[in-house]
Formats: C-alpha cells, sequence, structure tokens
C-alpha cells in the first residue's frame, strides 16, 4: 500500500467520470450500426442488392405505402399475430395450468406432451393446409402452435414452483376447491412467470407470422416472399424493419403492462 | 363445561425418507368454551402440528381431534401462523380481507372490517402499502389482524408475538385479553414466554417428549385483570422446568 489514510481523513477523492446516459449509448450504438450497413455497400464490399444500404429505404418505403401494400400487410399480419397469439397463449396457460395444478393431467398428457414438442410449427404448414387451406385460420394455427409450448411450460412451471405456504393459507382460511386456490393463490402467485413465457411468446409469434405467410396468406411474409422473388431486397428490408419496429412496440407495452401488474414485487 | 375443542389420543406421524417420524402420539387436551389456553413447550415438540392439525392443515394419523364451534360461520376457526404468511400481490388492507371474501359481505364492507382490524394491531396507516414494505413484526401483526378481522370463535395463535418488540408486544397482550374478555372467544395461544402465558391464559398446557403429549396443565388462579408484576408463577415454573428435564424452552424467556 502507498498511500496510508488517516484516521478521519476523508479518502482521497477520485476524479469521477459522469455516466454517459443508457439512451445516449443505445443511439450511439444504432447509429454505429447504421454507419457500417451504409458503408459497406458503398464502399463495393458487396452489391446494393445483397446489401440494400439504409439510405435507399424511405424511398421505397414511401412507395409501398401509397401504393397501400405496406398498410394492407400491417393490417393483415396484425390481424394474425393477436388471433395467433390469443389462440396460442390462451390454451398454453389453460393447459400448462392444469398440468400444473393436477398430477394426473401431467401424468396422463406427459407422453403426449413429448410428442408433439419438437415439432417445429413450420411442420405444420402441410397439415394447416389441407385442414384451413390458403387462409387466415391457417395462418393463426401456425402461430398459435408456434407459442403454445413456450407458455405452456412457462405456466405449468410457475403453477408448480408456487410457494405450498401460501395454498395453505387459502386451506386455512376455507378456501379448499380448486376454484378457489386458483383465482386466489395459483394465478396470482404464478404470475411472474407465466408474464415471463408471454413476453417470449410475443416475440416468437412474429416468426410464426414469417413462417404462416410465406405459404400464400396475405400480410407481411408473403409481401417479403414476393419481394425476394423479384430480388427486391430493398422491399424486404423495408418490412423486415416494420417487424422489428412492431416487435418493438409491443414488447416496450407488455414490459410497461408487466410491471404495472408486478408493483407488489419487491 | 362445555368443551369446544376435543383431543383424544392424537398421534402424528410424518414419513421422511421412507420412515415414520412420530410427531405426537397419545395426546389428550380438551378446551372449555370462551377459556383461554396457552401452550408451551421445547422447540419441535409439535406445537405448531397440533395447531395445524385442529384447523385441518395436517391429518392425525391415530386418535380423535373434534372442534366443535356452536356457530354457523363460514369461518369459526382461524389460525395465526408462525411466520406471518401474507399474500405479496395483495395491498395489507386487501391481505387482512382475504378471510372475509365468501362472506357475502360487499367489498366496501370487507376492507371497512379490514381496517378495523389493522387498526387493533396498530397498523391503521400502513393499510395501502404492500407486504413487502413493512418489517417483520409488523407482517406479523398484519397476519394477527387477518385472523381477527374474520371473528372466528376459536383463535389458534402460533407464537404470534414472538417477534416483536416488548411495549408493542404488551400493548397487543392487553389488546387481545380485551379482545377475548369481550367477544368471549376460545384461544389456543402457543408461546415460549411463560410469563406471557401466566399473564394472558387460564390455563397453561405443557407439551414434551418424544413424541410429544401434553405432560402437565396448570391453572392460572391469578384473578383479572392481572398485572405483570405477578406473572410469574413459581410452581408453574418448577412444574415446566421438571417436565422439559434441563431442555430450555427456546427463547429461554422467564424461565
Ligand atoms: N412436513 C414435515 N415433514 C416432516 N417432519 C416435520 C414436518 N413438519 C414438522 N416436522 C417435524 O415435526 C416436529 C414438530 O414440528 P412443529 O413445527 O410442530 O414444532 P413446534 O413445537 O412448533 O416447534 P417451534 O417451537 O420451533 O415452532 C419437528 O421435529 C419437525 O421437524
Ligand atoms: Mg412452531
Amino acid at each position: 500500500m502507498s498511500t496510508a489514510i488517516e484516521a478521519g481523513a476523508a479518502p482521497p477523492a477520485r476524479p469521477r467520470r459522469r455516466p454517459i446516459p443508457a439512451a445516449a449509448l443505445a443511439a450511439a450504438g444504432l447509429a454505429a450500426l447504421l454507419l457500417l450497413w451504409e458503408a459497406v455497400p458503398r464502399l463495393g464490399l458487396v452489391s446494393a442488392t445483397m446489401m440494400p444500404p439504409p439510405s435507399a429505404l424511405p424511398a421505397v418505403f414511401m412507395d409501398e405505402l401509397r401504393s397501400g401494400a405496406w398498410t394492407g400487410a400491417i393490417l393483415a399480419s396484425l390481424s394474425h399475430y393477436l388471433a395467433g397469439l390469443a389462440v396460442g397463449a390462451g390454451l398454453g396457460v389453460a393447459l400448462g395450468v392444469a398440468a400444473g395444478m393436477s398430477r394426473a393431467f401431467e401424468a396422463a398428457t406427459a407422453w403426449i406432451v413429448r410428442v408433439l414438442r419438437p415439432i417445429p410449427g413450420l411442420a405444420w404448414v402441410p397439415f394447416a393446409i389441407i385442414w384451413f387451406g390458403v387462409s387466415t385460420r391457417a395462418a393463426v394455427f401456425i402461430i398459435a402452435v408456434g407459442v403454445f409450448w413456450i407458455v405452456f411450460f412457462a405456466a405449468q412451471g410457475a403453477v408448480r414452483g408456487v410457494d405450498r405456504d401460501l395454498i395453505e393459507v387459502a386451506d386455512a382460511f376455507g378456501f379448499r376447491s380448486a376454484r378457489e386456490r386458483l383465482v386466489k393463490i395459483l394465478l396470482p402467485a404464478a404470475s411472474p412467470g407465466i408474464l415471463v413465457g408471454l413476453r417470449t411468446a410475443l416475440g416468437q409469434a412474429w416468426m410464426a407470422v414469417v413462417a404462416a405467410e410465406i405459404f400464400g396468406v396475405a400480410g407481411l411474409g408473403q409481401r417479403m416472399m414476393q419481394a425476394s422473388s423479384l430480388l427486391a431486397t430493398e422491399t424486404v428490408v423495408v418490412y423486415m424493419l416494420t417487424m422489428a419496429a412492431l416487435y418493438g412496440l409491443f414488447d416496450a407495452g407488455f414490459v410497461a403492462l408487466q410491471r404495472w401488474a408486478l408493483r407488489w414485487k419487491a | 363445561m362445555e368443551s369446544v375443542i376435543d383431543i383424544r389420543g392424537l398421534g402424528l406421524a410424518f414419513e421422511r425418507d421412507g420412515k415414520r417420524a412420530e410427531v405426537l402420539r397419545g395426546l389428550d387436551l380438551s378446551v372449555a368454551r370462551g377459556s383461554f389456553v396457552a401452550i408451551v413447550g421445547a422447540s419441535g415438540v409439535g406445537k405448531s402440528t397440533l395447531l395445524r392439525v385442529l384447523i385441518g392443515l395436517a391429518e392425525a394419523s391415530a386418535g380423535s381431534v373434534r372442534v366443535s364451534p356452536r356457530g354457523a360461520e363460514r369461518q369459526p376457526v382461524a389460525l395465526v401462523f408462525q411466520d406471518a404468511r401474507l399474500l405479496p400481490w395483495r395491498r395489507v388492507v386487501d391481505n387482512v380481507a382475504f378471510g372475509l371474501e365468501g362472506s357475502g359481505l360487499s367489498r366496501a364492507e370487507r376492507r371497512a372490517k379490514a381496517r378495523a382490524a389493522l387498526a387493533i394491531v396498530g397498523l391503521a396507516d400502513f393499510a395501502e402499502r404492500w407486504p413487502h414494505q413493512l418489517s417483520g413484526g409488523q407482517r406479523q401483526r398484519v397476519s394477527l389482524a387477518r385472523a381477527l378481522a374474520v371473528e372466528p370463535e376459536v383463535l389458534l395463535m402460533d407464537e404470534p408475538f414472538s417477534a416483536l418488540d416488548a411495549i408493542t408486544r404488551e400493548g397487543l397482550q392487553d389488546e387481545l385479553t380485551r379482545i377475548w374478555a369481550k367477544t368471549g372467544k376460545t384461544i389456543l395461544f402457543v408461546t415460549h414466554d411463560l410469563e406471557e402465558a401466566t399473564y394472558l391464559a387460564d390455563r397453561v398446557v405443557v407439551l414434551a417428549g418424544a413424541p410429544g403429549r401434553a405432560v402437565a396443565d396448570h391453572i392460572v388462579e391469578a384473578p383479572r385483570p392481572r398485572s405483570r408484576g405477578d406473572a410469574r408463577d413459581e410452581a408453574l415454573h418448577a412444574s415446566v422446568r421438571h417436565h422439559l428435564g434441563g431442555e430450555e424452552l427456546r427463547d429461554g424467556a422467564g424461565v
């Protein structure tokens, strides 16, 4: 030790750097990405078709907007997204909670779960078409399958993990029916875990939207496929960014909701 | 005197790693309606387990247990857990109102009763807080208010005051005595503190042994209202010391 601090003396003042605000850092990171992205095609490192520069996008976006394609695609995809999410997450929560509550239900479904779980949503496309045709319902089905398992396992684990001591409180006050337990203890106690699953599903569902629309149901995914077959890569990027923006919006909204719903947590 | 709790030959065993661990065996206890009975005994003897049997959270493996409240309320028996066990997603007032749900009262009525119960434990100003914003002793008092709010005919209390400072504890002891005198509840009160037991109760029952049973039953003669000064009861202390055979009560208070 080179410095001895005398009793009562203030510790040596160290020059403090003011921390840079997180928002400024985030903006700087994004700007750096855009610059790099712009530079690569401009410097001729790759062709503009391979990697359309960001400066080319606004014009393409305006074209899409003016022709009505953008709005149409977004509205169609949003309706698939919301319906698929509602069906998949709704069933996932319901069955996951049931599996978490009842050993019998869990045992009865254990092998059904093991058989179905590993099948990716995309693999269901042929059946979706056979069952529902190239239709909104087919897209909703594929999105629902894409989010179901995430929510199912999150809900099951959250319910299974509820502190038994809290269930005893309900018992001690005479709330012993399954319904009372569910409403008064299990659902609120499991809500943090269920909400984490739902948030993951929110992102997963956008991936499923593209998969669901690739085979011809109108929406963002279909528009992207059309554009890429014409090598209109700027258009593809416009829709990629559109999807990213929508996801960001939903996720931010969900996080705000989640924070409010879990404001009781320390 | 008619008894509201009747326990005959109660036995209870847990399965632990495939082995049977007997916690209680041959426990007899009758509690007269309207009486205030304290239960003392070493840590781990089965006091909490006994209360859990009485409220139906644990099942007896032998003997008979009868709890016969007179009234037809939805919730004639209430338990104050040894740990507070508040529901963290409910505000304090809604935790206290918990047991009133299903009683047919409106939400406003339930909350009004909950606030009254909170006032009894001195936490009227904490109604809108979340449980994580309370101290351990405050949580314990909310848990007490939750049991009081349902106005049970039989109140089972598992060391309800052990986490509190002396002043708060004495205040709540007097409040509890007042409630008991006014409402004629039957109270079963587990404590480690013999002075608390003799200050509050008509009767002190000593649990001891492994497996545990009631080994001594001591009537507290001191007339009411009591003063804390004459709470020390030499006969009881000697008897407890004798039965616990050197085993100290956990908190050691007053022994
Ligand atoms: N779920 C359980 N499984 C196995 N053993 C248990 C279980 N619950 C309690 N026991 C055992 O039963 C015995 C009695 O426990 P109990 O909680 O009734 O003691 P207690 O008298 O309330 O003690 P304390 O004064 O420390 O609260 C203890 O030896 C404990 O280890
Ligand atoms: Mg105990």
